[in-house]
């Protein structure tokens, strides 16, 4: 089976695997794995510029935006006029118009404030912004969403940089068969197998950070996902067999000595 | 000769102070700013890096720049 292109937002991509860029230890690390993930989308924050040190390095030097997709975030926004502001100085930084949304809700678990959520997706949306929105794994917020102009859907598979992997499958299911919009999984995956089972359950792509970024080996874990999420595509896509509860076997009885 | 008269403005949290009718362009060059990697507001509200030569600083005025660092 033919797979259809990557595309958000009318944009194609070529790998369904989004990086994060935090929590390296350098950026050349973090620019390593970028390029073994094979990712052409990576997020990225805005935050103050140091200045009493003007000679420290810089992210754009290292990942050069012109080869590799920004996604701007809003990480550490708890209200819709925070992420607007942060996204309207990324805008500025370099003209990006495809944004990744997060409105968090709850310092400790990170979870996502959804009214505010849902009120920032309309506000940008009218503001002209393609918002890719990180959202809880609920089908009814998935579809206000969607109605309220969200140009891909982003629900936790458990907390951000938890690890923990996907705590509801039914819920992702559920949004799938309910969206046509690309569903991405956002946050929680801890290892490549959580990938693949993403990509399984249907999902257009994954965003991993923490997974990566904290991996004793960034650069290879980096490959890890790569290949996970293409393996758990193929087998979402090749239609897998009925689960049975009792066996069959795989050689025929017939010409049995 | 000694410059009378100086303003205090505040960049990124931090006290600085310049003399009146400092260019935001000024400040930007002082802090040896990369103009195509940063992103400017003062007093919350952004500015166009086109017009950075034509906005005089003044007294109290908070400035904020902004870059891309790394996040998830």
């Amino acid at each position: 089976m033919i797979d259809k292109r990557f595309k958000i937002a009318n944009k194609i991509f070529k790998s369904r695997l989004i990086v994060g860029t935090g929590k390296y230890k350098s950026f050349s690390e973090c620019a390593k794995a970028i390029k073994t993930s094979g990712a052409d989308i990576v997020t990225v924050a805005v935050r103050r510029v140091n200045i009493s040190n003007k000679n420290k390095a810089r992210l754009m030097d290292y990942i050069d935006p012109k080869k590799i997709t920004y996604l701007p975030n809003t990480a550490g926004c708890f209200t819709a006029e925070d992420a607007i502001r942060t996204l309207r100085l990324a805008r500025e930084i370099g003209g990006w118009k495809l944004v990744k949304l997060e409105v968090l809700g709850d310092k400790r678990n990170l979870f996502p404030e959804m009214i505010e959520t849902l009120r920032s997706t309309e506000l940008l949306t009218k503001e002209g912004f393609k918002v890719m929105v990180y959202c809880n794994d609920d089908p009814l917020m998935a579809k206000r969403l969607e109605n309220a102009g969200a140009v891909a859907i982003m629900p936790l598979a458990a907390p951000i940089g938890s690890g923990l992997g996907i705590q509801n499958k039914v819920n992702i299911k559920i949004i799938r068969k309910q969206t046509k919009l690309p569903l991405i999984i956002d946050a929680g995956i801890g290892q490549a197998s959580d990938a693949s089972i993403a990509m399984e359950l249907g999902c257009d792509g994954v965003l991993i950070n923490t997974a990566i970024a904290k991996a004793k080996n960034p650069s290879q874990m980096a490959e890890a996902m790569k290949l996970a999420v293409i393996s758990g595509r193929k087998s979402y896509l090749s239609g897998r067999i009925n689960p049975n509860l009792f066996g069959s076997a795989s050689t025929t009885n017939k010409g049995i000595i | 000769m000694k410059i009378k008269n100086k303003i205090k403005i505040t960049v990124n949290g931090k006290q600085m102070q310049i003399i009146p009718k400092f260019t935001l362009k000024s400040l930007i060059t002082k802090l040896k700013m990369p103009l195509n990697k940063i992103a400017i507001e003062i007093n919350k509200k952004i500015i166009d890096k086109n017009r950075i030569s034509k906005i005089r600083l003044k007294k109290g005025d908070k400035i904020e720049i902004v870059h891309f660092i790394g996040g998830g």
